[in-house]
């Protein structure tokens, strides 16, 4: 369920390997487990609260712009989504897409 | 091509940081690291929970003397009747599961040079990284007559005990008569939970709107606002009609002295408030283990860096929760299991000889106003030079106005939130 899927793994060991110390000034890493205290166990969504894991990237990202911009209605989202950047939200789209 | 080596990298470097990936071996060669967290709390659980997920090649122990734990959240709800005690107390079972040892006792003193906890049984627990979340004191006599005997007949409910503190207020609430009088002492801030006594207030109108309507609550405030309070004051409005007084500070509303016998409440300039139900929140600090172990300054509070969360008092030693100073962040569960993530994170890159993560913390508190009426406030925190700050244009409260869809949905995701926060810390 929290496991990133073992090519992504891959990617992301390699990119380790290179340039571990990037981890320190990544796009806040913590971005993705800040959902998870409503989207559920790993992003598997709860209830009334959608789920992320598994979904498309390009989905999710436009879903974070789009609330970020008020193109999209949203509950709290907007507020939510206008916390973060650009890279933050590609971060943890990629996160929750490559998550099962 | 550009852009998915951009995202790849982000990723990589996103769940390294997060240690999602295979660990590499801890610097610290010879053995397994242990990491020791106090307190099974919000911040507790999480950082176990956490630790065992992202980091198995550490070793966790968590140090909790109630078997299980009843949550302050949704607490509240047992006042209204939405909910009942048992769907508010979770057990250690899972997490056992998950290969956290966990001892039921309660850490008596810290010897932070030697990295040695003793517990009240007589165990002495050796660590390599301490995470502290023993939670919150209650300020006995800062109220002049609030100890703990007043506290069985003026009830607090502010810490999560055995759920006895909040039976105690919802079995007051069955016993008094209707056309009686609800009073609440609320503190100063900082405290826990700042919307808390609020959302009680509502849930409390709930319950005798439907069982007591001729009754009124009287709310004594040692604060001139409060948190979410327009659409707290809009929604007693709309539901409750004219039950609940709110007496701000300067008008009086600050409570000073409490009489348990006669259930009176006295404010500041002498004025005697006969209740027949009283909920007395009392001013706080952060739990004696963080006092007893000089980790707290004079202010009662933890002082913690904030992108790590390490105690600036003593090495090895993470505060996080409500025990902590995360000002301007509020002193909530939501961010209590956020910056537990952070400080343990912090403190196994730290074992690791890499930088902490960048810090990146969330919180929303959900209230709820009546049952299908809940608000919420977002804030997302970064740290700068000078410690944290909330982003700029983000976050804030909902939306004011006559929007029955919008409270029916936070009060919807409010469960939501509820179900899956404590499946992060339980689970
Ligand atoms: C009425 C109410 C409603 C709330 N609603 C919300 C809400 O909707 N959303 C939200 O985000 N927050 C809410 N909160 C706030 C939330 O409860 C706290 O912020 C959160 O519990 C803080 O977590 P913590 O780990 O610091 O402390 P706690 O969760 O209190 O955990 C501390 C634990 O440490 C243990 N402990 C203490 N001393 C020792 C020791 N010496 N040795 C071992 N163990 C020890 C205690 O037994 C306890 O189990 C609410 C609070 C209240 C009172």
């Amino acid at each position: 369920m929290e496991r990133i899927t073992a090519a992504l793994g891959m990617v992301g060991l390699l990119v380790l390997g290179v340039a571990a110390p990037a981890a320190a000034t990544g796009p806040a890493p913590l971005a993705a487990q800040g959902c998870l205290g409503c989207h559920g166990p790993g992003g598997a969504g709860m209830a009334s609260v959608p789920p992320l894991a598994g979904r498309d990237a390009q989905q999710i990202e436009a879903m974070l712009r789009g609330f970020r911009d008020d193109a999209l209605p949203g509950t709290i989202m907007n507020r939510i989504a206008r916390g973060y950047t650009d890279a933050e939200i590609a971060a943890l789209a990629a996160y929750f897409a490559a998550t099962r | 091509m550009a852009t998915a080596l951009t995202r790849r990298a982000a990723l990589g470097t996103a769940a390294s940081a997060l240690g999602l990936l295979a660990a590499p071996a801890l610097s610290r060669a010879q053995g397994t690291a242990r990491l020791l967290v106090i307190g099974g709390g919000f911040g507790g659980a999480s950082a176990a929970r956490f630790a065992r997920l992202h980091h198995p090649e550490v070793e966790v122990t968590l140090v909790e003397p109630l078997t299980r734990f009843v949550t302050c959240p949704y607490g509240n709800l047992l006042l209204s009747g939405f909910r009942g005690i048992g769907d508010i107390t979770h057990s250690y079972d899972r997490l056992r599961g998950r290969g956290v040892r966990v001892v039921h006792d309660r850490a008596e003193a810290i010897d932070a040079a030697a990295r040695t906890v003793r517990l009240a049984g007589g165990e002495t627990l050796r660590y390599d990284k301490l995470i502290l979340s023993p939670g919150i004191a209650l300020r006995w006599g800062a109220i002049e007559g609030y100890d703990e005997a007043a506290a069985e007949r003026m009830p607090h409910a502010w810490v999560p005990g055995d759920g006895g503190q909040i039976q105690l207020l919802r079995r007051q609430l069955e016993a008094m008569p209707d056309g009686g009088v609800v009073g609440f002492a609320i503190p100063p801030n900082p405290f826990r939970c700042p919307p808390g006594p609020y959302e009680r207030i509502s849930m409390v109108a709930a319950y005798l709107k439907r069982h007591k309507p001729r009754s009124k609550i009287l709310a004594l405030d040692a604060k001139d606002a409060f948190s979410k309070q327009g659409l707290f004051q809009d929604g007693w409005r709309a539901l409750y009609g004219g039950m609940i007084e709110w007496v701000p500070a300067s008008q009086d509303g600050r409570v000073v002295r409490v009489d348990p016998a006669e259930r009176v409440l006295e404010t500041e300039f002498g004025t005697r408030h006969r209740v027949d139900v009283a909920n007395v929140i009392p001013p706080q600090s952060a739990a004696r283990i963080v006092l007893d172990s000089g980790l707290a300054d004079t202010s009662g509070w933890a002082q913690v860096d904030p992108a790590t969360f390490a105690s600036r008092a003593a090495a090895d030693i993470h505060v996080v929760g409500d025990a902590g100073n995360g000002a301007p962040m509020p002193k909530s569960g939501y961010i209590a299991n956020n910056t537990a993530k952070q400080a343990v994170a912090s403190a196994i890159a730290a074992l690791r000889g890499v930088p902490p993560p960048e810090p990146l913390y969330f919180n929303t508190c959900y209230s709820h106003v009546g049952e299908e009426y809940g608000i919420s406030i977002v804030g997302i925190y970064r740290v700068g030079p000078n410690g944290i700050v909330e982003v700029p244009n983000s976050g804030g409260v909902s939306p004011r106005g006559d929007l029955p869809e919008q409270r029916r949905l936070e009060a919807l995701h409010a469960d939501s939130w509820y179900a899956s926060i404590t499946e992060d810390m339980f689970g």
